[in-house]
């Protein structure tokens, strides 16, 4: 038995949001070094902002400004930071109640070292000197022994700006490590000497391909291995119109069901070798292999008349 | 004790489009949750719990949703709870909804399904390029148009049939103001003429992008008496899954979609249901599957749902109306794609579907299915409260 294939899977993709009237004055004051919180009903400054009272689910419009400097409700000391946090040194994450707010905002806290952070100092947002309207506008937070910016609490804001930001870019990367697992490695490496495996079901005696080592439908252990074609039929197929992205392939072409002989169940293949309109269902294909390509890169038309309707039907 | 007989008594919806950019998720959640308390005549305080769905995470890149939406929806301080059954999930969460009240777990129950498709990538997310397989050729077109072609070749069915459902449903999104597309002047020479994707399949015979929500307040016989329009009463729902892939699958006909239908007609007491069911509003992503999942839903026998698609039977005015709101052909955010469906199915026995309403509609099936038709999901409602 082979050692088990893994490789590395990153997903990674940039995703949007639109922000809605309340985080784009939160994010588009940010940029203008102007903190906005939300007052509810009872009087509450909630910073960072909602839309919607976390209690009483009332929508909230009601913008306040606050200060730009707080105190420090709690915090842990982040000894090694890593990649893509706010600061390179170690620092604190902090949770600060700016001045004028109630409830508090987490961020860094720039400090030297752990003995220089307590619950209850007096801290100040640092501005990044290139702000785009996003919580990284603030650098971080710094130690401050000055007079509070907003003693007076908070006070009214219409949440105007010019060129509001409305729209959020926000990056998202997954790493994993994938396994295919034991059947998919026995197929893999079988596919590497250009022959087909599956797995035949000691209970319904049907032949599955690709393996996964259990039957799909009788939950049982599959062990029993069965080299399945290299021929096969059509079993039914689309002409594909539009370019997928990322798929060097020019269109049209077919994408087809596979029975291959032997096999209970059609694999999912390119066919080529034939222009795409006389590819039919009952077709009989072969794979091609290329040097390059762990799979089949794509069937084509076995010198054999096609397989009659009645053979495949059950495949459909 | 027989359980809690349940009814719809509020139905919300947002207005769908191509991208909602004035709101956030919280907003449009939102916005389909407060009409659906409004038409129940209802207060956030009134919501025992709030059952929420919606697509795989990656479509927007939002991890646990259910948790970052609970102060749009009311939910501090009660149940929340999520469901996730892929494409049919907005059926899926109605009925564990349901399933709440009819347990009376709770007395009344907020249920949401959404999607903001402008703000995720749904060919992302569901074609990972996974290390060793072959990456998917086609796209989701692809994926489904080779089971159309199986089923022309089993059927014989004509091959303009397709373009009569995409006519014929988009022509009855044109009466749903909340519609996502509104084709006007729309011809059936147009959708003829239409590009074709993924052949057998054309353009305006697929569904587009939505952004969009969808709710329902659900309650049982106390609620109801007082909910100041008519309810729609729940007489059967049921869910069924297969595997994706098996030795045997019928992609044309899944037997999971057979078997959930049959349960609920068993519940609902229908041995006929061309006869019995007065419209039906079902998951249809692209035309062909009309006639399909008449045929998988017992309206027709084996082969001959085309038969009814092409006599008219489906059209708004034939005497079985399917998917009188435009369907998903016409409004597709995927997450709330089968709650409106079933959303869709409550307003017409409530006879509260404005101009696309049935004529005395008194018992509508709504059907959703998902993932490579292996999830599926479907309730019948009536406008008299169930007798049993």
């Amino acid at each position: 038995m082979p050692e088990n294939l893994t490789a590395p899977l990153v997903v990674a993709f940039p995703f949007t949001r639109s922000l809605g009237p309340v985080q784009s004055a939160f994010l588009t004051g940010l940029r203008e070094r102007t903190v906005l919180g939300v007052r509810t009903r009872d009087g509450r400054v909630l910073v960072p902002p909602v839309e919607y009272d976390p209690v009483t689910a009332e929508e909230i419009r009601d913008l306040v400004e606050v200060g730009t400097t707080g105190t420090v409700t709690t915090w842990a000391w982040n000894p090694a930071p890593r990649h893509r946090q706010p600061l390179r040194t170690p620092f604190a994450w902090a949770l600060v109640r700016l001045d004028g707010a109630d409830t508090a905002l987490l961020h860094a806290l720039d400090a030297p070292h752990a003995r220089a952070v307590r619950t209850g100092m007096r801290v100040r947002i640092r501005w990044a000197a290139h702000r785009e309207g996003a919580i990284t506008d603030i650098a971080c937070f710094e130690p401050y022994d000055g007079t509070a910016t907003a003693t007076a609490g908070a006070t009214p804001h219409g949440g105007a700006f010019a060129d509001p930001v409305t729209t959020l870019t926000t990056p998202a990367r997954l790493d994993y490590t994938y396994a295919p697992g034991r059947a998919q490695t026995r197929y893999l490496h079988a596919l590497a000497g250009r022959r087909i495996l599956g797995e035949r079901c000691p209970s319904c005696r049907r032949v599955c391909v690709p393996p996964r080592g259990a039957c799909p439908t009788c939950g049982v252990a599959t062990a029993e291995h069965v080299e399945v074609g290299p021929r096969g039929t059509v079993t039914t197929f689309c002409v594909v119109n539009i370019k997928a992205k990322g798929l060097d392939i020019d269109v049209p072409y077919v994408y087809a069901h596979i029975a291959l002989d032997g096999a209970d169940l059609a694999l999912h293949a390119r066919i080529g070798g034939i222009p795409y309109d006389e590819v039919r269902m009952g077709m009989r294909v072969e794979p091609v292999w290329t040097d390059d390509s762990r799979h089949p890169d794509h069937y084509r038309p076995a010198p054999e008349p096609d397989a009659a309707y009645d053979t495949y039907k059950e495949l459909l | 004790m027989s359980s809690e007989p349940v009814a719809v008594v509020g139905i919300g919806q947002t207005h769908h489009a191509a991208a909602r950019r004035d709101v956030s998720l919280a907003g449009l959640v939102r916005e389909a949750a407060a009409r659906a308390l409004e038409d129940a005549a209802l207060d956030w305080s009134d919501i025992e719990a709030v059952v929420i769905g919606k697509a795989p995470d990656f479509f927007e890149g939002v991890m646990m949703p259910e948790l970052y939406l609970a102060d749009a929806l009311g939910a501090a301080g009660k149940p929340v709870l999520r469901v996730h059954t892929a494409g049919s999930v907005g059926g899926s969460t109605a009925l564990v909804a349901a399933n709440l009240v009819a347990a009376r777990v709770h007395t009344t129950v907020l249920t949401l399904a959404f999607e903001k498709q402008s703000e995720s990538n749904a060919m992302w997310a569901l074609s990972l390029p996974v290390p060793f397989q072959q990456p998917l050729l086609a796209g989701a077109g692809g994926f489904f148009a080779p089971h159309i072609r199986a089923y022309i070749r089993r059927t014989g069915a004509p091959e303009g049939i397709g373009t009569l459902v995409a006519h014929k449903d988009r022509r009855n999104a044109l009466k749903n103001p909340y519609a996502h597309l509104h084709e006007h002047g729309l011809t059936l020479e147009k959708v003829r003429s239409s590009p074709m994707l993924w052949d057998p399949v054309r353009y305006s015979e697929t569904c587009p992008s939505s952004d969009g929500a969808c709710a329902m307040v659900l309650t049982g016989r106390a609620g109801a008496a007082r909910a100041p329009h008519p309810p729609a009463w729940l007489h059967g729902g049921a869910m069924r899954s297969e595997p994706t892939l098996f030795a045997g699958k019928d992609f044309v006909s899944p037997r999971a979609g057979r078997d959930c239908a049959a349960d609920v007609y068993r519940q609902a007491g229908i041995t006929d249901p061309r006869r019995e069911i007065d419209v039906a509003e079902m998951y249809v992503p692209f035309s062909w599957y009309e006639p399909m999942w008449l045929e998988n839903l017992g309206f027709a026998a084996e082969g001959e749902g085309w038969k009814l698609t092409e006599s008219g039977a489906t059209a708004l005015d034939g005497d079985l109306p399917v998917n009188p709101s435009g369907g998903v052909l016409s409004t597709n955010p995927i997450g709330a794609s089968g709650m409106l469906r079933f959303a869709e199915a409550a307003l017409q026995v409530r006879g509260r579907a404005g101009e696309h309403q049935v004529p005395g509609a008194r018992r509508a099936l709504g059907h959703a299915y998902g993932g490579g038709a292996q999830f599926f999901s479907m309730w019948l409602v009536g406008a008299a409260p169930p007798t049993t």
